[in-house]
């Protein structure tokens, strides 16, 4: 009777053990998830910021380029309609899926070849590129291009971090029951990952 | 027959292999390895002497010393196919220029004239500095102080005014708008200093021709303080010239040395330009 009291004791000890190890290990696993998933979601904010950015320049572009005489208008519109989609179309980031990400990806890769398409047209107006204001406005686009490409890394960067970390063996039992899916990548899109050139 | 055929797509697997590797190891060269031990100026591309070298990294370390924004000069011979903004992106990323909390780095970055292709040079700074130093000032730096001295192979003095303008920036001594204001006015800032030059000479011309008719002993002492303004203004105005930065003189050298890349960050911000 006595010693089988013992047994049940160290039954129950060595269980307890194992299962207090067990919360011990799973709180750490979900702590670094946590930790990981914040930094994909607060990477997304800067990725956003560097889209913004662009989307505030633009009209400030169209203007300069408006006051070249004579400027094709139909080039000025798409950009127009293309910068008006794009920033319509944002992503939750606590709920990113890769069909959300697919819609918001084309968007703004709309308003990107719109914005090359227009950088050609410009070609043929020497007077505008010889302006302070074209020029500044220039730097200002091509350092905001290369924002959001250098954003877009980082993003992709710490997203594969996070995919890694919850899809890996002993993590992936905790990720599936917490909640915690795979983030989507931003595609490569024309030429790597690098800024589309704003030469002229 | 069949023996054959295992031996070729071995053959086929160990090519393969083997172009993968070299290219895995082609990408990783393709951004230089950070510096040991930790230097701010470094002329991979062979553009400076060494006393250039040392002034300019002497000069960087001190500003690190007294503000810890980290200014870094590197020079290559290539940028691999990259463009130069997201190649110095990459660097300064690579190289963690400007301290973790900060960000407060700035990388000048050089590609030299070659017989093929044209001269490039990029300015990028730190996520911290994009307020003190903006792309557009970044690029009025590039077009008005290092293109025109680069275009005269006087790549020491175009650096070294480029330098002394970012810390100034950083430091806060003046905005960026105010740079800029100036930086368009072309050499409006040398002008002014040229006018008192003359001035002070039509002065001391005047001075010189009434102390000679009035009395001799006060030639001398009369004319010592005006002398030394000459020289004081003189070497004002030399500002945008290639000596502006003369630094101390070079005893001081060895002494302390770059403590090291504090691990800053780049947002892709920046200016490029070419000669």
């Amino acid at each position: 009777m006595k010693k089988g009291c013992l047994i049940s004791i160290i039954i129950v000890a060595v269980i307890a053990f194992f299962v207090v190890s067990l919360i011990i290990w799973g709180t750490r696993v979900y702590n670094n998830m946590v930790t990981l998933n914040e930094g994909v979601t607060s990477q997304w904010g800067n990725v956003e910021t560097a889209y913004q950015r662009r989307a505030d320049l633009i009209p400030n572009f169209v203007n300069t380029v408006k006051g070249a005489a004579d400027f094709e208008q139909s080039t000025l519109t798409q950009v127009i309609e293309a910068r008006a989609k794009a920033t319509q179309v944002t992503i939750d980031p606590t709920n990113m899926t890769a069909e959300n990400m697919q819609q918001f990806q084309q968007a703004q890769g709309e308003l990107s070849s719109a914005i090359s398409r227009l950088m050609v047209v410009v070609e043929q107006y020497p007077q505008l590129k010889a302006t302070q204001n074209f020029r500044d406005l220039q730097v200002e686009l091509e350092g905001t291009e290369n924002r959001i490409s250098v954003e877009r890394r980082k993003f992709n960067e710490l997203a594969m971090s996070f995919n890694t970390y919850i899809k890996r063996f002993p993590q992936s039992f905790i990720a599936g029951p917490f909640g915690f899916g795979a983030k989507p990548y931003f595609e490569a899109q024309q030429g790597a990952e690098r800024a589309p050139e704003v030469k002229f | 027959m069949n023996n054959m055929k295992t031996k070729n797509s071995l053959l086929l697997t160990g090519a393969l292999l083997f172009s993968v590797l070299s290219g895995i190891c082609l990408s990783a060269q393709d951004i230089p390895e950070r510096p040991v031990p930790p230097r701010l100026v470094n002329d991979f591309a062979g553009m400076l002497s060494d006393w250039e070298v040392e002034t300019l990294e002497e000069k960087l370390v001190a500003f690190n010393d007294s503000t810890s924004n980290q200014i870094a000069i590197v020079t290559v011979s290539t940028l691999s196919g990259y463009d130069i903004l997201d190649y110095t992106q990459r660097l300064g990323e690579k190289w963690g220029i400007g301290q973790r909390q900060l960000n407060n780095g700035i990388l000048i970055l050089v590609k030299p004239k070659t017989a093929d292709s044209g001269g490039e040079i990029a300015i990028v700074q730190g996520y911290g500095l994009e307020g003190a130093i903006p792309d557009i000032t970044c690029a009025q730096i590039i077009d008005y102080e290092i293109v025109p001295a680069f275009r005269e192979t006087d790549y020491f003095g175009g650096l070294n005014a480029a330098t002394n303008t970012l810390m100034s920036l950083a430091r806060g001594e003046f905005s960026s708008d105010e740079y800029g204001r100036k930086a368009k006015k072309g050499s409006g800032g040398d002008f002014p200093v040229g006018m008192i030059i003359f001035i002070i000479f039509i002065i001391i011309i005047t001075m010189f021709g009434k102390s000679k008719g009035s009395n001799n002993r006060n030639i001398g002492s009369g004319n010592l303080p005006l002398w030394l303004l000459l020289s004081l203004l003189g070497s004002g105005g030399s500002h945008k010239g290639s000596w502006g930065g003369f630094s101390g003189g070079s005893g001081g050298r060895g002494g302390g040395g770059f403590g090291g890349f504090g691990g800053g960050s780049f947002g892709g911000g920046g200016a490029r330009g070419s000669w």
